[in-house]
């Protein structure tokens, strides 16, 4: 059975450092390696194998992204498909980028849930577990669903759905002419149509502008908890969170692993990070001095230094200030419920005009300050995070990117000449595709709206 | 008091549009057919707009014509005036209409029954059909007879339950005063039919020589002779025109005045009207920020004084129709002739139909036309040739003949009316095809021909002139992917204004795909060495030209009959299948769809149910828990 090949991220979002996204399907081979450029064509690579290289976007010839790729030929599968993994960085961008240039390159955004199904469809799962399929295509159903929902109140889903409404009476406005020729509604002419149309794709390109800087995504404002060992970033993190999330001892280097956590401080949404990803070994500066650790800093939207009010400055946390320069910083100097070790006025010397606040969180102090101190640096600035709109998911952004290119089409068309009925087929689809993104494609409303938008009649 | 009268294969009960393409088309096809109509002398009877075709429903006609089936002649013999519409438009939306001689029509169709062999017309009321262990075998009619058939047609449109309502009056009757077919509705609900009641509606017709046409705007047919048959090859030349005029604030205050009196809002209607054809008291209450409504004067045929009022459906009481009438410009002294009026009937509830109209509780029972819940004289007879189609087939035991979504708009027509129903009478729209582009009024021979050959509706000579038109088209399609357009000054003297110069040697058909290029430019600069009727250059045009939108649309015809081809084994307890949403067990246990493909179309039936439908399929499990 050959089916059209599909494609979706395949790690959870936000968890862990490296993202997959997963192609399946008769072309999945092909696709990838019109955007891959390593040693050797895809193509020619044996199967099981994975190899490393840049991911081109074809429009623009700039490397988009550094990937390793898996290539798996079936029948030896999963899916008994053709598949290949694009193994890229874990943050949301990277992974939708990448998401994106294989939708654009020809494969279609997977249902909840397709991978199982196709496997289960081509042979590779037994007829046993069928009923362990339906409950996973109805679980990812709904859980897509939920998390849609969740994401979709408010701004966003108001947003598209009075995209969809303009589109919806553009489209209307065409078929009137077409269905109805004799009736006397305005010809849609060339430039109303163009006009229309702009606006609406200034709209998508706006929300996509958004996603993208990855500021407005469900992950946050990247923030990153830096500070020596045992300066308490574990505990500030879990004060954030209101739970305990992560691990607090009074043994130095308990933080072993990443730890992130999504946190609505105020209206800013914040990815927490707590580093343990910048290792603390015991020369600390050295370890963020590593390459990789510092553009780990660097990409952060705003660094939350900790200091310990009961030990004295050290080297170490000089090298700190020098190494998130020019950041957004907030200083913390914490335990002030223990004696004042710290000297105070070199700390504010290198705080320079960063904010700095005092807190106790073994006895739960500061902390409102600090929360009104990140919410206060956020709303003041250019990120104006009351306007944010939510995108959700890696899956709203290929949409979105879809719809958008759909409306290019059909503007591409109108300037070339097409007859309106040409043009119509690509607003239409940007129309169900925004639709998918809100959950709402009833094919009946055109016709709903031809009839209340124009008085037509015998 | 009942007698044994003759057997047939097929009986088709109506003679209304969808019963004469009906009766015809199983007669065609070697079935002996009885057709039974209430009365002889309204034969194809226009009771509304004397008109056919249009945008969707021109494309309809063509298609039935492609199918062997009359409408498209008949048209071509008895019209009035004909124009093409859309023409500034893509191709896809272009659409024939034509103005009928509204007698000429049905005598016309008449004579074509009469002499059509294995067809017999007879006048009479059928008010019982003979169904044993839920398999129809025949019918009754008012006279005692019992015709036995294979297969029984009913199309009995408006007819069913009539009701006629004018103002504060309201009495059971057919279209135009004819009676109604009263029993035969009930009887169809005592058989288990679920029928709702619809509602639709005329205007009133008025004395030509009581116009004053200076106050109008005329109305021409084209100048270019048209038709809507691919064998037409006579025109008729002599058109006469229609004409145009606007109702005014006078019109609206007048019926805003007397609101009160309107059925409509007296709440003395109780069936579902369309939306499409509100009247005019409707429109005047719906949309009040408009200043007027156009109204269109139509000549009802050549042999008549009467002109039908477009654009003035109404039901309100007769005097009103009269003082309404004088304040539109042109008609200050009208003489109306018959007063409009709004008609309830009952209606089949269409997903009681599998995709071949036969009925889903009652085996050899078919059902077609305005009985389905759809509202036109096209969509009547496109569901009509269908029905006589299969009817005919089932006689004969063999498969019915299923027309898919890209294969023309009587299959969007027939698949929406069985698989999502219809809340209101049911109209085509262009933007009911989700494949427009493919469906077009001049490819509709291309889709059906083939089809109607194979099933023995087309004869031999029709279908030889047709592969070689279809052959020809290939062949230059094919010149023009060679032949190569190199630049020079003559060449770029022959391109339109618009276009940019041609600057490298260039493909005849990539040259083609500039919007603004014509064939005719083409020909000019890369000239056939054979001859082009004008049939075959405008279908190379097209099908060069908008290749790149018409190959996308392939792409999806390919997923969806890819859909199509997975059967749903018949029997399904949907309710047995755990992940499926409440709903959607519902909605697949009533339409019980034949395919995934129909399924995914199913109201109510998301992507994620239609997954767990075709896991469950693929599991074999549906053996098990088969009913
Ligand atoms: C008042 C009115 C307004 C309309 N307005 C519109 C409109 O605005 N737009 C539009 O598109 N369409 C309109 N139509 C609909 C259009 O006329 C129909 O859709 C079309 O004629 C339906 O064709 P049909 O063959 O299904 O039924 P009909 O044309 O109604 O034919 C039914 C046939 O069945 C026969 N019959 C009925 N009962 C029996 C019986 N028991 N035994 C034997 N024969 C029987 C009748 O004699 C008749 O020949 C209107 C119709 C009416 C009456
Ligand atoms: N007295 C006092 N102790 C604190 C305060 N905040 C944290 N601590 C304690 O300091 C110790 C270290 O805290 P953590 O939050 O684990 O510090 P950390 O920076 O995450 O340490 P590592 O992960 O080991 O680098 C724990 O014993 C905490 O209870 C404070 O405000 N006052
Ligand atoms: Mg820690």
């Amino acid at each position: 059975m050959e089916y059209e090949t599909i494609a979706a991220i395949s790690t959870p979002m936000g968890e862990g450092a490296i993202a997959i996204v997963r192609l399946s399907g008769e072309e999945a081979i092909k696709i990838a390696d019109r955007l891959y450029k390593g040693k050797q064509p895809l193509e020619s690579v044996d199967t099981h194998t994975i190899h490393y290289g840049h991911l081109i976007d074809p429009d623009t010839e700039q490397t988009a992204e550094e990937v390793m790729v898996s290539v798996m030929r079936g029948p030896r599968t999963f899916t008994r498909e053709d598949i290949v993994e694009i193994n890229c960085h874990g943050g949301l961008v990277s992974v939708n980028r990448v998401l994106e240039l294989v939708l654009r390159g020809g494969a279609r955004l997977a249902e909840p849930g397709e991978f199982t199904k196709r496997a289960f469809l081509n042979g590779r799962i037994d007829l046993s577990q069928a009923e362990a399929v339906i409950d996973l295509i109805r679980a990812k159903t709904d859980r897509a669903m939920n998390v849609a929902l969740n994401q979709m109140e408010g701004r966003l889903s108001t947003l598209i759905a009075s995209l969809r409404q303009q589109l919806l009476e553009t489209v209307a406005h065409v078929e009137v002419n077409i269905d109805y020729p004799e009736y006397d509604a305005e010809e849609m002419s060339k430039d109303l149509l163009t006009t229309q149309l702009k606006e609406v794709e200034k709209e998508i390109e706006g929300i996509l502008v958004t996603a993208r800087q990855g500021k407005i995504l469900r992950e946050g404002l990247s923030t990153v908890i830096v500070g020596r060992p045992n300066v308490g970033k574990s505990s500030l993190l879990n004060s954030l969170v209101h739970e305990n999330k992560a691990i607090v001892t009074d043994v130095p280097g308990t933080t072993r692993d990443v730890i992130e956590e999504y946190v609505n401080v105020r209206g800013v949404p914040l990815r927490l990070v707590d580093t343990a990803g910048i290792r603390e070994t015991e020369d600390l500066v050295e370890r963020i001095g590593v390459e990789r650790s510092r553009e780990r800093l660097k990409q952060a939207d705003l660094i939350l230094l900790v200091l310990n009010y009961n030990d004295e400055l050290t080297h170490e946390d000089e090298k700190l200030f020098e190494a998130v320069k020019g950041m957004d910083v907030i200083v913390i100097i914490n335990k002030t419920d223990l004696d004042e070790k710290l000297d105070l006025d070199r700390v504010k010397e290198l705080a320079e005009e960063h904010p700095m606040i005092t807190t106790s969180l073994k006895n739960e102090q500061g902390v409102d300050e600090l929360e009104q101190s990140i919410s206060e640096l956020f709303f003041a600035g250019e990120v104006e995070s009351q306007d944010l709109t939510y995108v959700s998911n890696s899956r709203h952004i290929a949409l979105l990117e879809q719809s958008r290119r759909t409306l290019e089409d059909a503007l591409e068309a109108v300037e070339s000449g097409m007859p309106v009925d040409m043009v119509q087929i690509d607003i239409t689809r940007t129309w169900e595709i925004l639709g998918e993104i809100i959950g709402d494609s009833v094919s009946d409303s055109l016709i709903d709206q031809l009839f209340s938008q124009f008085c037509l009649g015998k | 008091m009942g007698y044994k009268a003759d057997s047939y294969d097929v009986i088709v009960v109506g003679a209304g549009h969808a019963g004469v393409e009906a009766g015809l088309a199983s007669a065609r096809m070697g079935a002996k057919t009885l057709m039974l109509t209430l009365n002889l002398d309204s034969v194809a009877f226009m009771p509304c707009n004397p008109s056919v075709g249009g945008p969707a429903k021109g494309i309809v006609v063509r298609e039935i014509d492609a199918l062997g089936g009359e409408m498209g002649r008949n048209i071509d013999k008895t019209h009035i005036q004909m124009r093409m519409l859309n023409t500034g438009k893509g191709p896809a939306v272009r659409a024939l209409r034509a103005q009928a001689d509204k007698v000429l029509y049905q005598s016309e169709m008449k004579r074509t029954i009469e002499e059509q062999d294995n067809l017999t017309l007879l006048q009479g009321m059928v008010e019982k059909l003979i169904v044993e262990d839920g398999v129809c075998k025949g019918v009754i009619t008012k006279t005692g007879a019992e015709y036995e058939a294979k297969s029984v047609v009913l199309t009995t449109g408006t007819f069913m339950r009539g009701r006629v309502i004018i103002g504060d009056l309201s009495y059971e009757s057919g279209p135009n005063n004819m009676q109604p077919s009263v029993n035969l509705s009930h009887h169809l609900e005592e058989l288990g039919f679920e029928m709702v009641r619809f509602k639709t509606g005329t205007p009133p017709r008025v004395n030509n020589k009581s116009i004053d046409y200076s106050k109008t705007e005329i109305q021409p047919g084209d100048e270019k002779p048209r038709a809507f048959s691919y064998e037409t090859t006579e025109f008729i030349t002599d058109q006469l025109p229609c004409w145009l005029t606007y109702t005014g604030e006078e019109t609206h205050k007048l019926i805003n005045d007397n609101l009160h009196r309107s059925p409509m809002y007296s709440g003395m209607i109780e069936g579902t009207g369309p939306r499409y054809c509100p009247s005019i008291e409707d429109k005047i209450v719906r949309f009040n920020d408009k200043p007027r409504h156009q109204i269109f004067l139509e000549p009802e045929g050549r042999n008549t004084k009467e002109v039908y009022v477009q654009g003035l459906s109404t039901s309100l009481p007769e005097d009103l129709q009269q003082k309404i009438l004088k304040t539109v410009p042109g008609l200050e002294n009208v003489e109306m002739m018959r007063a409009g009026y709004a008609i309830e009937y009952d209606v089949m509830v269409p997903t009681q139909l599998w995709p071949s109209l036969e009925t889903k509780t009652v085996k050899n029972l078919f059902t077609a036309g305005q009985l389905n819940g759809t509202s036109g004289y096209e969509e009547a007879a496109g569901q009509g040739i269908m029905s006589g189609i299969n009817a005919a087939r089932n006689a004969q035991g063999r498969e019915a003949v299923i027309l898919d979504r890209s294969q023309g708009y009587i299959g969007v027509m027939i698949d929406d009316l069985v698989t999502k129903g219809t809340n209101e009478p049911y109209r085509l729209l262009t933007s009911r095809a989700e494949y427009r582009l493919l469906l077009r009024h001049d490819n509709a021979d291309l889709r059906l021909t083939e089809l109607g050959y194979e099933i023995g509706m087309i004869p031999k000579e029709r279908y030889d002139r047709f592969v070689a038109k279809k052959e020809m088209i290939e062949k230059e399609m094919k010149r023009l992917e060679k032949v190569v357009i190199k630049p020079s000054e003559q060449v770029n003297a022959v391109l339109p204004e618009k276009s940019t110069e041609l600057k490298e040697a260039m493909h005849a058909a990539n040259l083609l795909k500039r919007p603004e290029v014509t064939y005719q430019e083409i020909h000019q600069l890369a000239p056939a060495d054979f001859d082009i009727p004008e049939d075959v250059a405008e279908q190379v045009e097209i099908q060069v030209k908008y290749s790149g939108y018409i190959n996308k649309s392939l792409q999806q015809v390919e997923r969806m009959k890819k859909m199509d081809e997975k059967k749903i084994p018949d029997g399904i307890d949907y309710y047995a299948i755990g992940g499926l949403a409440t709903e959607a067990k519902q909605k697949l246990d009533e339409v019980r769809p034949l395919s995934i493909g129909q399924a995914s179309r199913v109201s109510g039936v998301n992507p994620a149910d239609v997954s767990i439908l075709l896991v469950y399929i693929e599991q074999g499990k549906i053996a098990k828990i088969a009913k």
